[in-house]
């Protein structure tokens, strides 16, 4: 029996930008979150068909398998280096990486830095979750000053490994970056601030405005060894007071509106 | 077009541009800089790319994404600066995407010096990164060379999907003499880039370029696909010049550099009555193996002349497979043979025989 009154209205609806896979990712991962989000806005913009990802080494490493859209999976740390050789003969194109925290601020620095000199105008998105999720849990050049990992197992030891990098404040002094912001996926209005960056981003790159990096601190409950649910509280209570959010550059063009 | 008296470095790097080159990327290392600086000049000239990367490992990686863009690409560089790039060569090879390398050798090991060298061919031609690999290897020996199988190389890379490399040394890098470049090539078109190029999934199915199965019974099958390519080019690719061969009794062997030292030698060496003879390899892979087992049923003993400790020397013997006996002379560290020196070992090869 239909209700003649009740009318059929699509609310949620897996974007054209991802494909119909089943993820490798852990439960409670906020990977899935993340390429859902490049995927709506991807979607909205209208770019799938003009759009090259980069996908890292680490735990997306299989990135490609998840968009719909041309790939290439980098070496280690490389992303921005191979970015780079795709967009200059791309321009008119949408490059993006894909990069956890130890792809880019540990074998990557150098690759990520001078991408953000150059004014490469390509967009990152990093994600920071303070660990090496793919090898089974080591420390990142983001754990925590006395976080635990398979590698820190006293946890991390500031006179032994030294501080954790704090990439935004960093590529932001750097005279090529245009937009550089920090969100977090911890909670559904974090989770809708980080997609409106995340289509800034992208619109920073269309405009051609310089290179654009959207950080978003993530949760790994395998290897952080607590529950999905605990590991997002975790974001808020540890993450974020040494990773606070927030616009760290953003191009004049942008605040004019 | 006229012979011009061109240097090695710019020759290579202006050649690639007429072959259709439509990305550079490169770092600054001598003796082979004014590739680099050439590019930096011309390309821009011709609204092409040219970037100078932050390291020869970003480099590599630079190229590896225009190569998956579909465009002709390539990076030059010297022994310190090719051994960084050998992670994004094992990669590019894994990946088969086609890109050209110019290595213009060096003596060392480590920062060695800025001396003209051959001590790369082991690493070169037998891979040099992780995995079982093996580029097409090319080694000139004039400047003449260096522009024709430069240009040759885009060709290859293309047809096989393959890295090419050209093998020469600081010598040849350096050195000024009269050559003929060939006639400029338009770049690609957009639309003529090949399909599965990555260029935005526009009414097609996505383009995906990796080199990561994780699957192992997928990853065999890579690599048995590699090695099909590599026998097909085995079959197809091998290239050597011979000299007074005919009626040699004993035949040098030698490549690029050494090759051309090693013919002044023999030129006085006959001078003096020795029938002797000279093997240049241009193909160091895939490796002459079948002419030089033949060629050791023809002279009586080998003579194998290289700028390292003996690099060549192994697959030369494995193409004599114990026929006649091979003997070896080699400087290294960046030392040139004299002409004098080769036709001294010559000498004791002939008399070694004879006895």
């Amino acid at each position: 029996m239909t209700n003649p009154e009740m009318v059929e209205s699509l609310i949620y609806e897996k974007p054209e930008s991802l494909t119909d896979i089943g993820t490798h990712y852990c439960p409670g991962c906020t990977h899935g979150i993340s390429h859902r989000l490049i995927a709506e806005v991807i979607d909205e913009m209208g770019a799938r068909e003009d759009i090259i990802g980069i996908a890292p080494v680490g735990c997306a490493v299989f990135a490609y398998n998840y968009f719909n859209m041309d790939f290439a999976e980098a070496a280690h740390g490389r992303a921005p280096a191979m970015a780079t050789g795709v967009k200059r003969v791309n321009p008119d194109k949408v490059v993006f990486t894909y990069q956890g925290d130890g792809d880019l601020a540990s074998i990557g620095a150098a690759e990520i830095l001078h991408a953000t000199g150059r004014g490469e105008n390509i967009t990152v998105i990093f994600i920071n979750n303070a660990i090496y999720g793919m090898t089974g849990g080591q420390m990142a050049p983001t754990t925590l000053p006395g976080q635990r990992t398979t590698s820190t197992p006293l946890g991390r030891d500031i006179e032994l490994h030294g501080f954790p990098l704090r990439m935004c404040e960093i590529l932001s002094q750097m005279d090529g970056a245009a937009y550089i912001v920090r969100r977090s996926l911890h909670d559904v209005a974090h989770i809708r601030k980080a997609k409106k960056a995340l289509r800034t981003a992208f619109e920073v790159q269309r405009q051609g405005l310089g290179f654009s990096m959207v950080e978003l601190l993530s949760s790994c409950p395998t290897n952080w060894n607590i529950t999905a649910e605990d590991s997002l509280k975790w974001i808020e209570t540890h993450m974020i007071p040494t990773y606070p959010l927030g616009d760290y550059k953003v191009h004049a063009a942008l605040s004019v509106k | 077009m006229a012979k011009e008296l061109l240097k090695g470095n710019d020759a290579f790097a202006e050649a690639a541009i007429r072959a259709g080159c439509e990305a550079y990327f490169g770092y600054p290392i001598t003796p082979q800089t004014e590739a680099l600086e050439h590019m930096s000049k011309r390309m821009p000239e011709l609204r092409r790319v040219f970037l100078q990367a932050e390291s020869e490992v970003a480099a590599i990686n630079m190229v590896y994404g225009a190569a998956c863009a579909g465009v002709r690409t390539m990076t030059s560089s010297s022994s310190p600066g090719i051994s960084l790039m050998m992670e994004g060569l094992s990669y590019i090879a894994g990946s088969e995407v086609p890109v050209v390398v110019v290595n213009v050798m060096r003596g060392g090991p480590g920062l060695g010096n800025i001396a003209p060298s051959q001590a790369d061919y082991n690493q070169m031609v037998k891979g040099g990164g992780h995995g079982d690999y093996h580029p097409i290897v090319l080694a000139p020996a004039t400047v003449q060379e260096m522009i024709d199988l430069t240009v040759e190389a885009f060709d290859l890379a293309e047809k096989y999907r393959t890295i090419v490399a050209i093998l020469a040394d600081g010598s040849l890098g350096q050195i000024m003499e009269p050559a003929e470049l060939p006639p400029m090539q338009p770049v690609r078109k957009l639309k003529d880039r090949p399909s599965w190029a990555l260029t935005g999934a526009k009414k097609r199915d996505p383009n995906i370029i990796s080199s990561i199965y994780i699957d192992p019974v997928e990853e065999e099958k890579v690599n048995l696909r590699l090695m099909a390519k590599k026998a097909e080019i085995e079959a197809n690719e091998v290239r050597f010049r011979e000299l007074l061969l005919d009626d040699a009794e004993f035949a040098v062997v030698a490549f690029g550099t050494a090759g051309r030292i090693a013919q002044s030698a023999i030129t006085e060496a006959r001078a003096e009555g020795i029938k002797v003879g000279l093997m240049r390899p241009i193909s160091l892979f895939p490796f002459p193996y079948e002419r030089i087992h033949q060629l050791a049923d023809e002279v009586k003993a080998m003579l194998v002349v290289e700028m390292n400790g003996g690099q060549m020397l192994e697959d030369v013997r494995l193409g004599v497979e114990g026929k006649v006996p091979v003997s070896f002379y080699g400087r290294m560290g960046g030392m040139v043979p004299m002409p004098e020196e080769v036709l001294e070992e010559i000498q004791k090869l002939a008399r070694s025989v004879k006895n």
